[in-house]
């Protein structure tokens, strides 16, 4: 296990304010990126960005949570903390993707699902679990990738993926390391402790068998370097999508499920 | 003046007597234990027998007391008509988290449960169904891997044997102790029931107090038919949560069952009392 000091340093990183965002790494990605809004039903919830655009010369639906830049921005995307609008958005533009046969990439970088009046009041729950449920047999090629935070069941309403790439310094929890502590130890200042014993690291997830691939980051992380990191998440991207565009669809939901399904460790006896 | 002190000191004593002696007295008709329960939302003293005959329902103020499985079995199933599954699965330590494996060791000891999941198949009022319940005894019916293997296997089970399948959740979520690996469950438990659905198969959702964070996100929200017990606690966020990030106190009615009916989350609000005919008549429904 990594030393207290070693994880809160990838912490600090992965939310470091000069973190590239979801729209910095859409940029770099996308040629002609068109974003689409709303959910049909009551709002366009901002933080969600999403829409459709070509990888290279592939046609893919982008979905992603973005953290905002400035002070100005981050109110107006709410930190990256989608509301329900934000999920039914995305879960409409996946029934989208998959009726155009787009495969979909998901740009995952959430504190988590905003726990507001609101959201509760249109129900956080129901939308998430709707998002788990629909994800699971898409029938078009699906990967995610934890760019900063990825923040309990507010990111996983975005990431049941076939494939779950993070990058080398996000992280990947079941809740913030300063929630964590609060309900363990009652006390939100040992975060570091937590952050430690909850293993979130990219190399943790790894080791998990839950994320498939770590993008490298160099010069200390992607605030100081992001081109080099993500011009090798480009060229791992297209050859992926490539490889899982062969697979028969109706396979490639088999294996997804397989993938969630062997998730769990306990004893049988 | 002399005489007056003298009186009130008289008086004193009286009363000190008095008072003793009502103690000594209140101490003689000590009640016996578990002979009364002290409602825990109106204060009533409740006869157990009483309350155990109203399905731990208060018979004053209608506030449902939390039941474990075997409680929530032997009100639901018909007599001997449950069959456990999957009682050979109980939980590791995946984190290497410390002091889990002791904290494991000791829910077991005090609810006799393996973990926080109990699940098999019975029948309802002779309608076999394949049945599983959380347990909020167990480390608040947290879902870690061995919660979210035996949910998925019922699951599995209720589809491939082509049965209703019916869960009572009472869960305050993921289980912290497990980490990512918790979170997990609820993708894999989810993706159960989409199959579930799928089969064209019935998922009657109970939620039961409490039902919150990813339990509520996942398996729990996705019934075809969504029943809460009256007064239960459903929702995502914990009610402290968001007071301390909208900084506002909330309503007294806040993530009840009533609010969620209200909201358009559950379809049927109902007293514990009627549960098991509205499973039936539901049930028969889908035959």
């Amino acid at each position: 296990m990594n030393s207290e000091e070693k994880v809160w340093e990838k912490v600090l990183i992965a939310r470091h304010i000069k973190r590239p965002t979801a729209k910095v790494l859409i940029e770099y990605l996308i040629t002609d990126f068109v974003e689409l809004h709303g959910d049909r039903y009551y709002h366009d919830d901002l933080c969600m960005v999403s829409g459709i655009g070509y990888l290279n010369d592939l046609p893919i639906t982008i979905i992603s949570q973005e953290k905002g830049d400035t002070t100005r921005e981050k109110i107006l995307y709410n930190f990256g903390m989608p509301h329900p609008e934000g999920y039914r958005k995305a879960l409409r533009l996946m029934k989208q993707a998959e009726k155009f046969k787009r495969p979909i990439l998901f740009i995952i970088d959430t504190p988590g699902a905003y726990p507001g009046k609101g959201a509760e009041e249109r129900g956080q729950a129901r939308a998430i679990a709707n998002n788990l449920a629909t994800m699971i047999d898409l029938k078009v090629p699906l990967i995610s990738v934890v760019l900063g935070e990825g923040g309990s069941g507010g990111a996983l309403g975005i990431g049941v993926t076939d494939e779950i790439w993070m990058f080398e310094n996000a992280i990947y929890s079941i809740l913030s390391p300063e929630g964590f502590a609060s309900i363990l130890y009652k006390d939100a200042s040992k975060a570091k402790m937590a952050a430690r014993v909850m293993r979130l690291t990219a190399e943790d997830l790894y080791a998990f068998k839950i994320v498939d691939k770590i993008i490298p980051e160099y010069n200390g992380g992607l605030h100081n370097e992001h081109e080099k990191s993500f011009s090798e998440l480009k060229k791992g991207l297209i050859s992926e999508f490539n490889e899982l565009a062969k697979v028969d669809s109706n396979l490639l939901i088999k294996k997804r499920y397989k993938k969630y399904r062997d998730i769990g460790i306990y004893e049988e006896t | 003046m002399n005489d007056f002190f003298q009186d009130r000191k008289a008086k004193v004593d009286l009363f000190k007597k008095q008072y003793r002696k009502k103690k000594l007295e209140g101490q003689k008709v000590e009640i016996p234990e578990g002979l009364f329960v002290k409602c825990d939302a109106c204060g009533e003293h409740i006869f157990y027998d009483d309350l155990e005959e109203n399905l731990h329902v208060c018979p004053k103020c209608n506030f449902h007391f939390r039941l474990n499985p075997r409680q929530r079995l032997a009100i639901t199933v018909d007599k001997n008509s449950f069959t456990e599954m999957y009682t050979n699965i109980a939980s590791a330590n995946p984190l290497d988290f410390p002091d889990y494996d002791e904290k494991i060791s000791s829910y077991q000891s005090e609810t006799g449960e393996i973990d926080a999941f109990v699940c098999g198949t019975g029948k309802i009022n002779s309608i076999e169904v394949a049945i599983g319940v959380l347990s909020s005894f167990f480390m608040m019916g947290s879902m870690g891997s061995a919660v979210g293997e035996k949910i998925t296997r019922l699951i599995e089970f209720a589809s491939e044997k082509r049965l209703p399948l019916i869960i009572f959740s009472a869960s305050g979520g993921a289980r912290m102790q497990e980490g990512i690996i918790s979170l997990m469950q609820m993708a894999k438990t989810s993706a159960a029931i989409k199959h579930h659905d799928n089969a064209g198969l019935l998922y009657i959702s109970v939620l039961t107090n409490p039902t919150t964070g990813g339990v509520a996100a996942s398996f729990a929200s996705l019934g075809d038919i969504m029943i809460a017990e009256g007064g239960a606690l459903i929702g995502f966020a914990g009610k402290r949560v968001i007071e301390q990030t909208i900084k506002e106190e909330l309503p007294k009615d806040f993530q009840t069952a009533e609010f969620q009916l209200e909201k358009g989350f559950v379809d049927i609000v109902t007293n514990r009392n009627n549960l098991k005919n509205l499973l039936t008549n539901i049930l028969k429904l889908h035959k």
